[in-house]
């Protein structure tokens, strides 16, 4: 029986909006409950594969959907979900129920805000589960679409310096991607994604490495990897926070994937080649990133350049190229999603209240803001890796997989990286100690603390960060089903 | 002759009735609400003999002078559909004019009566009076505002035209000389048996080559011939414009694409060498006309350098289509569908500016501020065209690149495509400028635009298949592998 659910999980917030689209003049209320229905549809759906998935069958895909699309070009509408990607399923669709409840204020256009919140969340999906490269392709590009316009009408400051940077940042990624998909296509004659996992290559008319680097580069923009990171900043500090946290808990997401399922898994032989250079890359992130965290003053921009710094964490698990590093590579994707999106939806509710980011005229919000700090000080203790939270099971994965790699001078990256580790410890105290504590402000007495809607949002955030950080079993045993064979293939 | 084969030409002679009914109606008829009703019937009784002969094997008319095959054929549907969507788009844009309404209409579909012929004609020689038949009647609609900027555009497209078919003649003569025939099959004939390892080895041919480029360049507006495109397309009444910048184009394309694949497809060396030639034109024209663009405030403008770097993109699959010679037919296929994607799309984003243009009577991006305020849906519309133009998904403009690009890395230019694919990021940039001004920026007055609605037809006709075509290509690519199954070997 086949009841098509991971188009339902695509699919139904398109059918939302849709539906909000088609409405001829609909009250903001319509709008956002519709948009809620349609977010948590996803949700509950995709909570019944991740019921489903039988864990017993490693490397294979499952609930798996094709039909013939372009036969021009012998691609498929395939979808289909292992160890790897489901996970990453879950965190959009958790996500997407979040982020339309923290966008529950807006009244700027909420019409299209909705609309384009919706496209966004379908799109991410859409490249999570596509088995196919063309349809990969199609949905990694249509994400651009909404994440222009939800960064350029509903930013602040230089929003739409953001957007362009955003825009074509990601465009110049993907269009060395779409050279090395269509080069990938004439040297194998297929777009199928799990029949290119493992591929004998026999001569081909350019080489593998440049081809594997082709791909890359987009991959690398979307992670994003040092020397590429500079979008990230300026887009995640002037987006909206739930674009913010989509943006930072799903979307940087699609990198990493994209590097472990098509890169690494297509070409084994030349990561393990250039996995010295891109494990220097990963731990030049890691401590550059850390350090100019350091030195943010805006929040928002403080959370975003701890983005780039995790990051490094998830390339260099990726590049340690065994089961374990790879294994907590996938788990930092998913505990980083969780974790940063809480940040950023905090940094979202304080700025709502005081409508500034600037840590130095905030002080003391611990008094006048408790339930909202207690929150925060949960998301950065999370953030460096405080046992207990989701954060510290996949740091210690990722540093346990990389020390014991057969990449030369593995252990030193470890070694350099888990430096990263302390430095955020200095940075998230630093700023929660800036922010929340030391004396309160007279003119913050009037701020009220979290309502309702933004509790049962940032409260169902902490649940599941603890929840996966005492009993990371139910995920990491998942995510191994989805490793194992792509570690295999690698054979380091 | 044989008259029996007059049925063939149907099409053509029903649209010239048609044509000529027009100018007669106008004289005698004071609504003149009743002319663009002729005209897209007349469009309509042409398609429907089209139709009719559609399934027939493909031969040639009167001595080898024009070819009946679905390459010609779907062509000719094209330029029909492109017709009747800017006689829609007309409709309102024609008030500007106190007279003369019956020749626009007439003069409009004389030179797709031209167009048709010169995508069906297999000789030199009717290849160069259908040519001018279209091009002259394009003159005069292009100076039809009278206006100054309007009558300078005419006047210079005509200069240039009337250049550029010197050019192309001169090239016609050469070949002729070389081998002593007109029609593109015996020439073929003679080439196959040349003995020659590269062109350059046969200096008469290496000329008339280039000069049939050079003059079709100008038609198809590929670098370096496109100086006319900016001045022409910004003068030109909208419609005109829109007409000039999809079915001339096509047109121009697909008689390019029967020259050089019939008359030169043999032997390997040669169709290999003119593939290289349109190669380098090829990343020419689409990095010069996506740089140029950048910085255009005029949205015509803007579109004409967009269309010369589209020109550019549809070199990529003609240099492929050279490279494979009919071998596979997914790297032939790529050219008509993305021709075809093309046309729906930048009609769609033409037909949105006339209407937006017919209300507020400026085509500055800057007075296109805040439009998604003043007519959410033509600014939708308008967004979805750019955003294809850009070949985002989920549109046509994305599968088309993709098939296109597909057939260029199969064979082997693998660093045409890299160029081109850098290229489609720099055009995002100036696209995406429209759509910011239009989502962004708020507008200088509320009022309202609206359009009448042969526009909404027209409009709503082009978007529903840009998306279509975007989401279940499958469908049309089977339809434009069928017309070029004729280049098959």
């Amino acid at each position: 029986m086949n009841l098509n659910l991971l188009s339902w999980i695509i699919f139904l917030p398109v059918i939302g909006l849709v539906v909000i689209a088609l409405l001829p003049k609909p009250g903001q209320k319509t709008v956002r409950w519709i948009a809620l229905m349609a977010a948590l549809a996803s949700f509950i759906v995709s909570l019944a594969v991740f019921f489903m998935f039988d864990k017993s069958l490693p490397g294979q895909m499952q609930f798996v959907e094709k039909v013939s699309w372009i036969p021009a070009i012998n691609s498929f509408y395939s979808l289909g979900v292992d160890g790897l990607s489901l996970p990453l399923v879950m965190l959009m669709t958790f996500l997407g129920v979040v982020s339309v409840l923290i966008s529950w204020k807006i009244d700027l256009r909420p019409k299209e805000y909705f609309i384009w919140l919706l496209m966004l969340e379908s799109s991410i999906l859409g490249v999570f589960m596509s088995l196919d490269l063309v349809l990969f392709f199609l949905f990694w590009e249509v994400e651009l679409i909404p994440m222009f316009f939800l960064i350029t009408i509903w930013g602040s400051g230089r929003k739409e310096y953001a957007a362009y940077k955003y825009l074509i940042y990601t465009l110049t990624g993907s269009a060395f991607m779409l050279a090395g998909i269509l080069c990938t296509y004439f040297i194998t004659n297929t777009m199928d994604i799990t029949a290119l996992a493992g591929m004998q290559f026999g001569t081909t008319f350019i080489p593998l490495q440049f081809l594997f680097f082709l791909l890359m580069i987009g991959f690398c923009i979307k992670l994003p990897v040092f020397p590429f990171h500079t979008w990230l900043p300026d887009a995640h500090t002037n987006a909206p926070t739930a674009a913010s946290v989509i943006l930072a808990g799903a979307l940087l997401k699609m990198g990493g994937y994209g590097m472990i399922r098509v890169c690494v898994s297509m070409l084994p032989q030349v990561a393990v080649q250039y996995a010295p250079i891109m494990c220097v890359l990963a731990v030049i992130g890691i401590i550059y990133g850390a350090g100019v965290t350091m030195r943010q003053t805006d929040l928002k921009r403080l959370i975003a350049y701890s983005s780039v710094s995790h990051m490094g964490y998830v390339l260099l698990g990726i590049f340690a190229l065994n089961q374990v590093a790879l294994s907590g590579a996938a788990l930092q994707m998913f505990s980083h999603g969780l974790i940063t999106g809480l940040l950023f939806a905090m940094v979202g509710t304080v700025y709502d209240r005081t409508h500034t980011r600037e840590i130095n005229t905030l002080r003391g919000l611990a008094r006048q803001l408790p339930v909202i700090t207690v929150v925060f000080s949960v998301a950065g203790l999370a953030s460096l890796g405080l046992p207990g939270t989701v954060g510290f099971v996949a740091e210690f994965i990722v540093f346990n997989g990389t020390f014991t790699s057969l990449v030369p001078f593995a252990q030193v990256y470890a070694l350099i990286g888990v430096l990263g580790i302390v430095l955020t410890s200095g940075y998230i105290l630093w700023m929660l100690q800036r922010v929340f504590y030391e004396y309160p402000l007279e003119r913050y007495d009037h701020l009220k603390d979290a309502d309702l809607v933004e509790k049962i949002a940032i409260f169902s955030f902490v649940a599941v960060i603890m929840l996966f950080g005492i009993c990371p079993a139910i995920i990491t045993d998942i995510i191994n089903t989805g490793i194992m064979p792509i570690a295999k293939l690698i054979g380091l | 002759m044989n008259v029996a084969h007059l049925q063939y030409l149907a099409p053509e002679i029903s649209l010239l009735c048609f044509a000529l009914l027009i100018v007669l109606v106008d004289l005698f008829v004071k609504q003149k609400r009743a002319l663009p009703v002729l005209a897209v019937i007349g469009a309509i009784v042409s398609a429907a003999f089209i139709l009719m002969i559609w399934a027939t094997p493909p031969v040639g008319l009167f001595d080898r002078m024009i070819a009946v095959d679905p390459f010609g054929l779907f062509f000719k549907l094209l330029i029909l559909a492109a017709t009747v969507l800017v006689t829609l788009a007309s409709h309102n844009y024609v008030l500007k004019f106190d007279k003369f309404q019956g020749e626009y209409y007439a003069l409009l579909m004389l030179s797709a009566i031209g167009l048709m012929l010169l995508v069906c004609a297999i000789n030199f020689i009717t290849i160069y009076v259908a040519l001018e038949l279209s091009s002259i009647s394009l003159y005069a609609l292009v100076s039809f505002l009278k206006d100054k900027k309007s009558s300078e555009a005419g006047l210079k497209y005509l200069i240039l035209g009337a250049v550029a078919s010197a050019i192309l003649l001169y090239g016609m003569a050469f070949v002729f000389g070389l081998t002593g025939n007109t029609c593109v099959t015996c020439i073929t004939d003679y080439m196959k048996y040349m003995p020659y390892d590269s062109l350059l080895e046969v200096p008469a041919l290496l000329l008339g080559l280039v000069l049939i480029i050079s003059g079709f360049g100008f038609k198809i507006a590929s670098v370096p011939f496109q100086m006319w495109v900016p001045d022409v397309y910004e003068g030109a009444p909208t419609t005109i414009t829109a007409y000039l910048s999809v079915a001339s184009k096509a047109a121009g394309f697909a008689v390019i694409a029967r020259v050089l694949m019939v008359a030169f497809g043999m032997p390997v060396w040669l169709h290999n060498d003119w593939s290289m030639i349109i190669a380098v034109l090829a990343a020419v024209t689409m990095t010069v006309g996506n740089l140029v663009a950048i910085v255009q405030t005029n949205i015509k403008r803007l579109l004409g350098y967009s269309s010369i770097a589209q020109a550019g993109y549809l070199m990529v699959g003609l240099a492929a289509m050279g490279l494979t010679m009919g071998t596979k037919e997914n790297v032939t296929g790529g050219l008509v569908f993305f021709l075809l994607s093309y046309m729906l799309t930048n009609l769609g984003a033409f037909i949105a500016i006339i209407a937006i243009s017919n209300k507020i009577n400026s085509d500055e991006i800057e007075d296109y501020n805040g439009m998604i305020k003043r007519s959410p849906v033509l600014a939708l519309a308008l967004t979805i065209c750019l955003v294809s133009l850009a070949g985002l998904p989920p549109t046509a403009g994305l599968i088309a690149k993709i098939y296109i690009f597909s057939g260029a890395v199969d064979m082997g230019l693998v660093w045409l495509v890299v160029i081109a694919v850098i290229n489609s990021v720099i055009s995002a940039f100036y696209y995406f400028k429209v759509v910011k001004a239009m989502w962004l920026v708020s507008p200088a007055t509320e009022e309202k635009v609206g359009a009448s609605w042969p526009e909404w037809l027209a409009l709503t006709a082009c978007v529903v298949f840009v998306v279509v075509m975007g989401v279940v290509p499958g469908l049309f690519m089977n339809l434009t592998t069928a017309a070029v199954r004729i280049f098959g070997i």
